[in-house]
């Protein structure tokens, strides 16, 4: 049973297709990163998962359960960490996660939530009022929250935006251990090298359809054409290779490479202008890359 | 039945919380409202035979003063965790959704009823006020609590804005409870306002919570609970069909 399963999801707001006939599936266990400039209808697919939003037509469902037709359910299955930075200013952190435990209809959750006070670094701040808490740790309590019923699908939507560079550290430690422990994770980033190093597949959502999904590592292999960043002494590229030449910054010449063995042929010509290499860097493709090239071609 | 029970204990405590500002300042501004009225009519106007005015005035005064603040809690309630967003803590619980209409309106007759029994421990060492028909006056005291209370739900779904919830409660709410009979008994008014008075729901609550006081009332009780039973049951499923359907929440 996949942890997450879409069929034919379609959202509208007015004329604008948030969500447009979408198909996923997420199995138990996986990592998976749901990338997608903004406006691609990231937000609007997990609002539909959590049942904030309604869809207009297709199925969602969370651990076999309908969103819409076995809500309490699908509920009881997900935590959802929300993107915007929201709390409620009446309450300290400890009573937030009482009573976040009651609407999940655990009435005796105190031993979990000191757990999870302690695994987000809250705990000395268990009895402030949230006005008092920086932004930093008021999405702790964001994540806090979406956990307070151990649900088995953990959807965080850009929880990392706005995070300094120690808690987003912590937290992916965090989140990692979660998923190894079994949780389901589906998260958003802005952030391409946190899906990198984190999702083990990859949905990416442009206009409101998914227009890749893959494995990362499929997706990093499909990387359009491989880069060299050469410093040349004089700085001065060969006209015959003015055709290859993608840009000129800070000092060195990135020309196109289609394969490594054009590599060879390139530093000849060079070498015959009577140029020479002081510098050469061959970059990874990373995902920011293939995301670039995806985004373009759609 | 978890997910009701925390969600009404903590819209109490959210009012407890700030209870200066919920109970303690609709208290004082109540009993204002009594020292300026009894002061300025007390000796000209005899509502009900043999009743003074200021005795009159008492429940009313409770009654309005219980209204406003039931209508106030579940509105400013819904209308604060809709603009901070907070309010999607509760839409992504399962909490279904008539607890959630349980919930705020037994947490907003309950602010209601603290504030009306507030007016009387006040007034009660110094005004000698009948109870006559206790039962009369706590079924009109709740269903009052609670139409009112589901009334503010609505209010606080409808705005999206808080001088769109100020606009319906000073252009709707004010003026039904202020022409309602609080200060005065209809029969005192002209035929044509008198028939327009008529045709105000809460001058019914306020008739038959009087009539448990005094024995007397410009309505009949049972015409008075009939009115308001017929109102809590079409702002209750107002409420629930709004609620349901996820109207200017779950979008």
């Amino acid at each position: 049973m996949p942890a997450i399963a879409i069929r034919q999801a379609c959202k509208q707001f007015g004329s604008l297709k948030a969500v447009d006939s979408v198909d996923l599936e997420i199995m138990q266990g996986e990592f998976f990163g749901l990338l997608g400039p903004n406006g691609a209808g990231k937000t609007t697919l997990i609002n539909l998962l959590s049942g904030l939003t309604r869809p207009d037509s297709g199925n969602l469902s969370i651990m076999g359960h309908d969103v819409t037709r076995q809500y309490r359910e699908a509920r009881l299955a997900v935590g959802v960490v929300p993107q915007e930075l929201v709390f409620d200013p009446f309450f300290t952190v400890r009573e937030v996660l009482e009573v976040q435990s009651g609407y999940f209809g655990i009435s005796a959750n105190e031993a979990w939530i000191e757990e999870i006070l302690d695994r987000l670094d809250l705990s000395a701040k268990a009895d402030t009022n949230m006005r008092a808490l920086s932004g930093g740790m008021k999405r702790r309590v964001l994540i806090a929250q979406a956990l307070v019923h151990k649900p088995p699908v953990i959807i965080l939507d850009e929880p990392t935006a706005g995070v300094d560079v120690e808690l987003r550290q912590s937290l992916w430690a965090f989140v990692r251990s979660l998923n190894q422990s079994g949780h389901t994770i589906v998260l958003t980033t802005h952030y391409l090298d946190e899906a990198e190093a984190l999702c083990g597949r990859i949905a990416m959502l442009k206009s409101g359809r998914i227009v890749s999904l893959d494995t990362t590592s499929n997706l990093l292999k499909t990387c359009p054409g491989r880069r060299v960043k050469l410093q040349l002494v004089p700085d001065n590229l060969p006209d015959s290779l003015e055709t290859e030449l993608l840009q000129h910054e800070s000092g060195y010449h990135v020309l196109k490479l289609e394969a490594f063995t054009d590599l060879e042929p390139m530093l000849e010509k060079i070498r015959q202008a009577g140029i020479r290499v002081v510098d050469m860097v061959l970059p990874h493709p990373d995902l920011e890359d293939v995301f670039v090239e995806i985004m373009r071609k759609q | 039945m978890r997910g009701f029970i925390t969600l009404f204990h903590k819209e109490v405590m959210r009012f407890w919380k700030v209870g200066f500002q919920t109970v303690l300042a609709p208290l004082l501004s109540t009993m204002l409202y009594l020292l300026i009225f009894s002061h300025v009519l007390g000796k000209h106007v005899e509502a009900f035979p043999g009743v003074p005015y200021v005795s009159f005035l008492i429940p009313g005064l409770a009654m309005m003063a219980l209204l406003q603040n039931s209508f106030a809690n579940s509105s400013s309630s819904l209308i604060q965790s809709k603009i901070t967003g907070n309010i999607i803590f509760l839409l992504l619980s399962p909490v279904s959704y008539p607890e959630m209409f349980l919930a705020y309106v037994l947490a907003s007759s309950l602010r209601g009823i603290i504030v009306g029994c507030g007016i009387f421990a006040i007034t009660l060492w110094a005004v000698d006020i009948p109870l006559k028909y206790p039962l009369w006056a706590l079924i009109f005291a709740l269903t009052g609590s609670f139409i009112l209370g589901a009334i503010g739900i609505i209010a606080g779904i409808w705005a999206e804005k808080f001088d769109q919830l100020a606009s319906f409660q000073n252009f709707i709410i004010l003026p039904l409870t202020f022409l309602s009979g609080v200060f005065y008994s209809i029969h005192s008014l002209p035929p044509f306002w008198q028939q327009i008075s008529n045709l105000n729901p809460f001058f019914y609550l306020i008739d038959g919570f009087r009539y448990g006081f005094f024995g007397a009332s410009d309505s009949s009780p049972y015409f008075s609970l009939f009115v308001v039973s017929i109102c809590l049951a079409a702002v209750s499923l107002i409420t629930l069909w709004l609620l349901k359907s996820g109207y200017k929440l779950r979008n």
